[in-house]
């Protein structure tokens, strides 16, 4: 018998600990994919974030390392350094890597780090339960934004891929999302360009997924899917903010 | 036993720590005991500056000393804070052409040296710092003058090696200089 | 052997830790260990190795902290605020069992403080620089030759046990220059470790270096086999001199620069008769508990003679469980304790005033 889907080798047998709905499990999945198609499972060692991707060091069959909360960066970093042959990833969410970690985030980008980081934007602090996260949408209602985020005493959400593109060190920059198929299979080719580009030498690379919550954000998993249409889309536009290739700038 | 406990102060920029490390290479080529300690810090740019050079024949304890034997001086305000601290019998060494007011204390050997006058007079206003070290060495023996000259040449960075010999001269006419 | 040389105590640290084999050290600039930068990123371009200035000291610490998961040996260097902010790297480093060197070269706190030697790290090096329950092997060296020897002794040590290394030294010992002769090149085993991330080459079990243990037993457990590890380091990798104890009445107790005046004070005073020696602490972790606990049968009391407010006293008190009166002689703020100071001690020592 013919067989026409598996597990990707770079996932573990483990059962992803995700809530229902939840769109780490497809980002987690498009990962471990990229690194089989490659063939570089071998020589990945990735960076698991603190946030709802802390245990991703159960889920990758690589070679993993736990970070600090927002650290993720500076360990690639120092990983990296030490053995350039090895491919290098960080997985982190929002809080993660725009808030306690920005300083990292924006050094190791402005180093044009050889490193590839999958960051994940939902809008949320999802392991905590719930509270605003830098890029919480103005009026977004969390658990410490009781009333909606106020802009005027809580500021404003960050623009991540906007942020970084100001820099010359980073290589690629590219925020896709997994709402429905034809963004599933269009994120799958910018973690798959993100990983060849640490490959071929190219830099500091890093991917912006818009991502689900519904459990934090109180919707049904497909109310989910369609709020990142509604809502976040219009806030983080969909698209290709660095492209040292000069290919898919738009 | 010998044993000299040496500060060098003055202002920052005026040379003392390299006059400091000149001491404690050739120190090292004698193969004595040796202890070499800067101030740190901001202060360093324009302020006070000073260096404690410990040549001994024993092991060295602290390298910071309370009662120097050698003391040299470049500027006022380093004159007001080590006079009374040094040794009785002890040495002083004065810049006089930047410190006019003459020391108070008789239980101490005091060398009046107008080295930045004299360093001036030789074309070379920035070693006043070696011509008070020629002084010390000839009046305290603390090294022996082929160990200085061995202690400079090793102290100068290589992209000033050509000034080695400039060195030499001000320390020289420092050795000539002193009278009591 | 190599020949002598004279450097710098931050110069023959950085140089040394290079000798031992470290390739990777990450950085920010600080007084007074900024010598230690400087030097490392001058040789390290040359010799094939990584000198990176990093964004902050946290982010050094987490370079550091990937370098060591890979199993190769790593460093940063920092002055007392900066090594605060290398607490949480260093509490993950403990956590997960890595091997690394932090060297903390001392200046006065608390907040900006100032920047003069100081002693004033000494409770945050000796308790687990960080959150949790975890030691790290504290190295306190008095001289620059033993800037350098500590510096390879830390990374020995940081090995062979899995666990981060501090050499805490002060100002003093960081700017001051002495002659030193620098060791051989260590040769290091560079077998790949059973535990470090290498890439799996798809022909093993991923390896996981972590921290993280959400099952409260597990932790315990993780937890308890580490204070076995460190039970066996402090029964066999205490390190401390004994100087003029053979007759001392007065037991002086002080490591780093603290310890070179102490000297001083301790030949002054046997001139006037007094007999006074001196312990010297050189691992502050483990602290040297034996020789201090003999001393007090010995000795009618002990002056602690340290740059903080008497840190290292309580060590001493609980060492010789409070048998003899510990008297303290302390200078704080980047004052160094004179001769004269600790004289006025082992005086009011001898006289036994409380």
């Amino acid at each position: 018998m013919a067989v026409v889907f598996e597990k990707p080798k770079s996932l573990t047998d483990n059962v992803l600990h995700y809530c229902p709905g939840c769109t780490h499990g497809i980002v987690h999945r498009l990962v471990a994919e990229v690194i089989d198609e490659l063939g570089i499972e071998g020589r990945t060692i990735g960076i698991a974030p603190v946030g709802c991707s802390v245990m991703a060091y159960d889920y990758f069959t690589v070679d993993m390392v736990e970070a600090a909360h927002g650290r993720a960066p500076a360990v690639a970093t120092g990983v990296k350094r030490s053995d350039p042959s090895k491919i290098v990833f960080t997985y982190q969410g929002d809080g993660d890597l725009a808030s306690i970690g920005m300083c990292e985030t924006v050094h190791s980008a402005a180093r044009g780090e050889n490193i590839t980081i999958i960051f994940i934007n939902n809008a949320i602090y999802g392991m905590t339960g719930g509270q605003m996260a830098p890029t919480s949408l103005p009026g977004q209602v969390t658990q410490t934004s009781p009333y909606g985020r106020n802009t005027e005493t809580q500021g404003f959400p960050i623009r991540v891929c906007e942020l970084l593109s100001e820099l010359d060190g980073p290589a690629y920059l590219e925020r896709v999302t997994v709402n429905n198929v034809k963004n599933v299979r269009n994120a799958k080719k910018a973690i798959k360009k993100a990983f060849q580009n640490q490959i071929d030498g190219k830099g500091f690379s890093l991917v912006e997924v818009l991502s689900s919550c519904p459990t934090n954000w109180g919707m049904t998993p497909q109310k989910a899917l369609e709020w990142i249409d509604e809502k976040m889309i219009p806030y983080y536009p969909l698209g290709v903010y660095r492209d040292k290739d000069g290919e898919n700038n738009g | 036993m010998a044993d000299h406990q040496i500060i060098i102060a003055g202002f920052g920029g005026q040379g003392l720590l390299f006059s400091g490390k000149v001491l404690a290479y050739a120190g090292l080529a004698e193969d004595r005991q040796l202890s070499w300690l800067p101030s740190y810090g901001p202060e360093m740019r324009g302020g006070t500056a000073n260096c404690t050079v410990i040549l001994s024949d024993e092991p060295i304890g602290s390298p910071i000393v309370d009662h120097p034997n050698v003391v040299m001086v470049m500027n006022n305000p380093s004159l007001d804070k080590y006079e009374n601290m040094v040794a009785p019998g002890g040495k002083l060494f004065i810049d006089s052409a930047l410190i006019s007011r003459k020391v108070e204390r008789d239980d101490i050997d005091v060398y009046y040296i107008p080295a930045t006058q004299l360093a001036k007079d030789m074309g070379a206003p920035t070693l006043a710092n070696m011509i008070l070290l020629g002084a010390i060495v000839k009046e305290t023996g603390c090294v022996s003058p082929e160990h200085l000259e061995e202690g400079l040449r090793h102290a100068v960075p290589a992209r000033h090696a050509d000034l080695i010999d400039l060195n030499l001269q001000a320390i020289e006419i420092g050795k000539n200089y002193t009278k009591a | 052997m190599q020949e002598k040389v004279l450097m710098k105590g931050n110069e023959a640290l950085a140089e040394a830790a290079i000798l031992a084999g470290c390739r990777h050290y990450f950085g920010y600039p600080i007084t007074p260990q900024t010598e230690v930068a400087a030097y490392m990123s001058k040789k390290m371009p040359k010799i094939g190795g990584v000198f990176l200035q990093a964004e902050s000291e946290i982010a050094a610490i987490n370079m550091v902290y990937g370098v060591a998961a890979t199993g190769k040996r790593a460093m940063t260097s920092s002055s007392s605020p900066g090594i605060a902010l290398k607490c949480e790297g260093i509490s993950y480093l403990a956590g997960s069992d890595l091997p690394a060197l932090i060297v903390n070269v001392q200046r006065g706190g608390p907040g900006l403080g100032g920047i003069q030697p100081s002693q004033s790290d000494y409770f945050l090096a000796t308790r687990g620089p960080g959150h949790g329950d975890f030691h790290v092997i504290v190295l306190a060296p008095a001289s620059v030759q033993e800037m350098a020897d500590m510096t390879i002794k830390g990374f020995e040590l940081a090995d062979k046990y899995r666990m981060p290394c501090m050499l805490l030294a002060d100002g003093t010992m960081g700017q001051m220059m002495e002659p030193v002769v620098l060791p051989d090149p260590v040769e290091i085993d560079n077998t790949p470790k059973d535990w470090a991330v290498t890439g799996t080459e798809c022909k093993r079990e991923h390896h996981i270096v972590n921290s993280l243990y959400l099952s409260p037993k597990k932790l315990e457990d993780i937890n308890l086999e580490r204070y076995e590890r460190y039970k066996k380091i402090e029964e066999e990798e205490c390190l401390w001199e004994e100087f003029m104890m053979e007759d001392a009445e007065i037991c002086i107790v002080s490591c780093g620069i603290t310890a070179r005046v102490s000297r001083n004070a301790i030949l002054e005073a046997r001139k006037q008769g007094i007999k006074v020696g001196m312990i010297r602490p050189i691992t502050l972790w483990p602290f040297p508990k034996k020789p201090l606990l003999a001393a007090a049968d010995k000795v009618k009391s002990f002056i602690s003679v340290e740059l903080n407010m008497g840190q290292m006293k309580e060590d001493i008190e609980l060492a010789i469980r409070c048998k003899k009166p510990v008297y303290g002689c302390t200078r704080v703020g980047g004052m160094i304790t004179t001769v004269d100071d600790i004289l006025a001690s082992i005086k009011e020592a001898e006289k036994g005033e409380e």
